[in-house]
């Protein structure tokens, strides 16, 4: 289990006192301070680790927002931002002595602008809301995290979010052009706009995947695109992780670059299609799905050419769709990943290192010992073209042992993606998770470099403490 | 000589090491340092008062390059060139196309001591037409090294595509010319350079009507990875344009095959904006090179150049309103790139400004004389609670503010 420090008395003692200051500053109807509804907000999507706040906050505007954490920043009073909750790292795991500030009553999509091509969204809306406000006239926001249906955009700055798709798109990061960030003294800070590239230091690359460190956000710029053609995807089993690995490396070398390319191995394509029923071959040690995009015309030539290359691999199946129907067949065990997992294991963690994709047939390898070791079994679902992996531990979470080896297999196999000159964290964020391994990432002279700057936006440290970094007693 | 410029001052430390124990003397001594590759956009931004100055460009070489992987990496002193040469041999190219400033670089800065670098390219986030589709350079640096103002080696990011593993320092040392920590490696991700270039033209529109167009083009699901408008002056002194008034031209990159598919389709779309002429593969190539260098404006001597970032459908706007002041402008980014040149003048200076702040975008000031560059701001002012987070952030990495002092802001 990861250490938390004991909350802080003189502050659980004031609770009262702090709770009517904040309803000044909010609104009581924005304040929410009883136990049975302060106990929703007791975790994220890091379910292991749970911590009942001081209160919740959920301001309607800025300017409510910004009063609310100046008040906690005058009184010494950590704050832990939150959008919708669904981190995987615990970014947004609460502390008894803190007050969660949400940003979930902000959901209102302000601006869209289809000719300059962006849209002005409050931080509270919704990864999804943005694309169904646009996708009318053939556009989309890019970044699409498979908690797309509920994560809201501040979420998802505050952790770079990606998803399946940013091998062509990119990242949350490569998609924004400005925000509005609350600053720990209530002051608010207008980052970039509407246009591409800003003067002075790069405040909006610098915020975004922060975790909640720097400041909040309440209104984001995002970048729209106009959708391709269409999209058509392919199925690829092969007998070996290896040869499947050789085949990610031959088509990237090729010159084309999918817009999606996702990898499973034996135990996940097992358990997605005792779920699903997706057709999946069950005698491949590994599997391929990979999307391209385009007209119809070029989804046949680029599909053609992917089905070469692979076909010099000596693949076990092959399966072209032909229709947006068969690409929906196709993605569906893929897209089920998560809930097949859930159905074959009472609990599992997913992990999120990334790694150089030559090293895949290695890491397979070595994450399969480790399985061994810790007795858990590990599924695999990975992100090939850009080496993002998705090892899921399967465990039981009423067993403390189970738990305690679930946990230590997880932080083998994050230190492994660092040893193969990869990281820790691909686009979970580190969290609380992972908080503790990132020494094994970067040296003293490096945290202590990112710890000055998160000093010179937070000097109290008031804000999501005791994650990202390590616990010193610097 | 140009303060903290003159190539004879200049020191080149041979390796890391060397370049580490001179900042970590400079740190110890409170002295400060100008810092430079090889002074190719010497002009773009404050002049630095300083008796020390030090380049990079002994730190040489391509340490890592995996073509199946998409990454590179190379030591800050590297030129462009041989990066892009290297990659060229694999079929791949830098993604973010960055200019070479190198012909607008001001005279009295002294010329520069060779090719442009790629950590001078990184220091200042400097990208070309292909940012409307695919990113600026910032976007594509996936690790750094580089050495803050107290002599530490500090390191940030890493060599593969997906990484969120703490504060990114890869973007904020990106584009902060050497005022936070002196860049040393840069490892970058990369992509397949396309087959085939093809570029629509339409000749004669007005700015307005071009930019119009350029948006039908950019909200396609054709893949135009470049959107430019070209004044009746700078078309006529384009590559490949000539007589015929202001050009409007869409680029598009893929495989070859597909292109007549991609170009006949966007031809249709454009047709309601005028006549649609493509250009064939070499010829777009050396056009949009032009206007990657902002070359269409031909820039004089003794002229001031800026860049402004706005939203792109105020790109007219401003072109009407820097033109009554005496400058000459293009648009790339849909718009929303304005390169502008004119009498290097205070009033130039303050047209620009106004121009950019009105729009509520950013501008550079690229080339104008050192006097002026030091008497009024390079790039807009900052509101004073970001001002305040820029003193912090930059004595977080420069606690004696010794590196290249003022070369952003004044006093910082």
């Amino acid at each position: 289990m990861l250490a938390m420090p004991a909350p802080r008395a003189e502050i659980l003692a004031r609770r009262a006192e702090v709770i009517s200051a904040l309803a000044e500053r909010v609104g009581p109807g924005n304040v929410i301070a009883e136990p049975l509804r302060l106990k929703a907000y007791e975790t994220d999507a890091f379910t292991a680790y749970r911590r009942v706040p001081l209160a919740v906050v959920l301001p309607e505007t800025t300017a409510q927002l910004a009063a609310a954490l100046r008040y906690c920043n005058e009184q010494g009073i950590r704050v832990v931002p939150r959008a919708a909750g669904t981190s995987l790292s615990g970014g947004a795991l609460p502390l008894e002595d803190a007050v969660v500030i949400g940003v979930a009553r902000m959901n209102r999509i302000l601006e869209v602008d289809l000719a300059d091509r962006f849209a002005r969204v409050q931080a509270g809306v919704t990864n999804i809301a943005i694309t169904r406000a646009v996708e009318g006239e053939g556009f989309f926001y890019a970044p699409d995290p498979s908690s797309q249906l509920a994560c809201m955009i501040a979420g998802n700055v505050a952790m770079n979010s990606g998803g399946a798709h940013c091998l062509k798109y990119g990242v949350t990061a490569n998609n924004l052009l400005g925000l509005t960030m609350v600053t720990v003294e209530g002051e608010v800070m207008e980052v970039g706009g509407a246009h591409l590239d800003c003067a002075g230091y790069d405040w909006l690359g610098l915020i975004t995947g922060s975790e909640g460190q720097l400041g909040i956000i309440t209104e984001v710029t995002v970048r729209i695109l106009r959708a391709a053609e269409g999209a058509r995807a392919m199925l690829v089993g092969f007998g070996a992780t290896d040869v499947a690995a050789a085949a990610v490396a031959d088509i990237i070398a090729s010159g084309i670059i999918p817009v999606a390319l996702e990898f499973m191995d034996r135990a996940c394509i097992h358990a997605c299609e005792a779920f699903a029923q997706a057709g999946y071959p069950l005698d491949a040690d590994a599997l391929l799905i990979i999307e391209v995009e385009g007209s119809e015309q070029e989804q046949e030539v680029l599909l053609g050419k992917l089905a070469a290359i692979c076909e010099r691999h000596a693949p076990t199946t092959m399966r072209i769709a032909k229709t947006a129907e068969e690409s929906a067949a196709i993605w569906k065990g893929r897209k089920g990943a998560f809930g097949a997992i859930g159905r074959i294991s009472p609990d599992y963690l997913c992990m999120d290192g990334t790694i150089p994709p030559a090293r895949l047939p290695e890491a397979m390898r070595a994450i399969k010992t480790l399985s061994e070791r810790y007795r858990l079994e590990v599924a695999n679902v990975f992100h090939a073209g850009d080496g993002n992996l998705h090892p899921l531990i399967m465990f039981d979470a009423n067993d403390a042992d189970s738990f305690a080896r679930a946990e230590a297999l997880g932080a083998d196999i994050l230190k492994l993606c660092v040893e193969l000159g990869g990281c820790l964290t691909g686009e979970h964020g580190v969290g609380v998770e992972k908080r503790d391994l990132m020494t094994v990432q970067f040296r003293a002279v490096d945290l202590d470099q990112q710890r000055r700057i998160k000093s010179a936006f937070d000097p109290g440290w008031i804000l999501n403490p005791h994650k990202v970094f390590p616990l010193v007693s610097a | 000589m140009p303060p903290g410029g003159a190539a004879s001052a200049l020191e080149a430390p041979a390796d890391e090491a060397a370049l580490v124990a001179r900042i970590a003397a400079a740190h110890a001594a409170g002295e400060p340092l100008a810092i430079w590759g090889n002074r190719t956009k010497a002009s773009l931004g404050r002049p630095v008062q300083t008796a020390a100055a030090i380049s990079t460009r002994a730190l040489s070489g391509i340490t890592l390059y995996s073509p199946s992987e998409l990454v590179i990496a190379a030591r800050a002193g590297t030129p462009v060139a041989e990066l892009e040469a290297a990659l060229s041999a694999e079929g791949q190219h830098l993604v973010a196309e960055p200019p070479d400033l190198s012909a607008l670089c001001g005279p009295e800065d002294g010329p520069p001591d060779g090719p442009p670098t790629i950590g001078g390219v990184v220091a200042c986030n400097l990208s070309g037409p292909r940012r409307i589709a695919l990113g600026a350079m910032r976007d594509h640096v996936l690790g750094v090294r580089a050495v803050n103002g107290a002599g530490e080696v500090i390191t940030s990011g890493g060599r593969v595509l997906k990484n969120v593993t703490g504060l990114d320092l890869c973007k904020l040392l990106s584009g902060s010319r050497g005022t936070l920590a002196v860049l040393t490696e840069v490892t970058l991700k990369v992509l397949p350079a396309p087959e085939a270039t093809a570029t629509l033209v339409l000749r004669g529109l007005t700015a307005e009507e071009g930019v119009v167009a350029l948006a039908a083009g950019l909200g396609s699901p054709f893949g135009v990875t470049g959107a430019a408008f070209l004044p009746d002056e700078a078309a006529e002194a384009a590559p490949a344009l000539g007589p015929g008034g202001s050009a409007t031209i869409l680029r598009l990159e893929e495989f070859a095959e597909f292109i007549p598919y991609r170009a006949e389709r966007l031809s249709a779309l454009l047709a309601t904006h005028g006549v649609v002429r493509c250009l064939d593969d070499a010829t777009s190539r050396v056009l949009w090179r032009s206007v990657r260098d902002a070359a269409p404006l031909c820039v004089s001597a003794a002229e001031g150049v800026w860049r402004l970032s706005v939203r792109p459908s105020s790109g007219p706007r401003i072109l009407a309103s820097l033109k009554s002041w005496g400058l000459r402008c293009l648009l790339d980014w849909g718009g929303g790139l304005v390169w502008a040149t004119g009498p290097a003048t205070e009033s130039s200076h303050i047209a620009v400004s106004a121009a950019a702040a009105a729009a509520g975008g950013a501008f550079w000031t690229v080339r104008a004389p050192p006097s002026l560059r030091a008497a009024l701001p390079v790039v807009p002012p900052e509101s004073p609670s970001v001002a305040a987070l820029t003193r912090r952030v930059k004595a977080a990495f420069d606690p004696k503010g010794i590196l290249s002092p003022g070369r952003i802001f004044a006093g910082i």
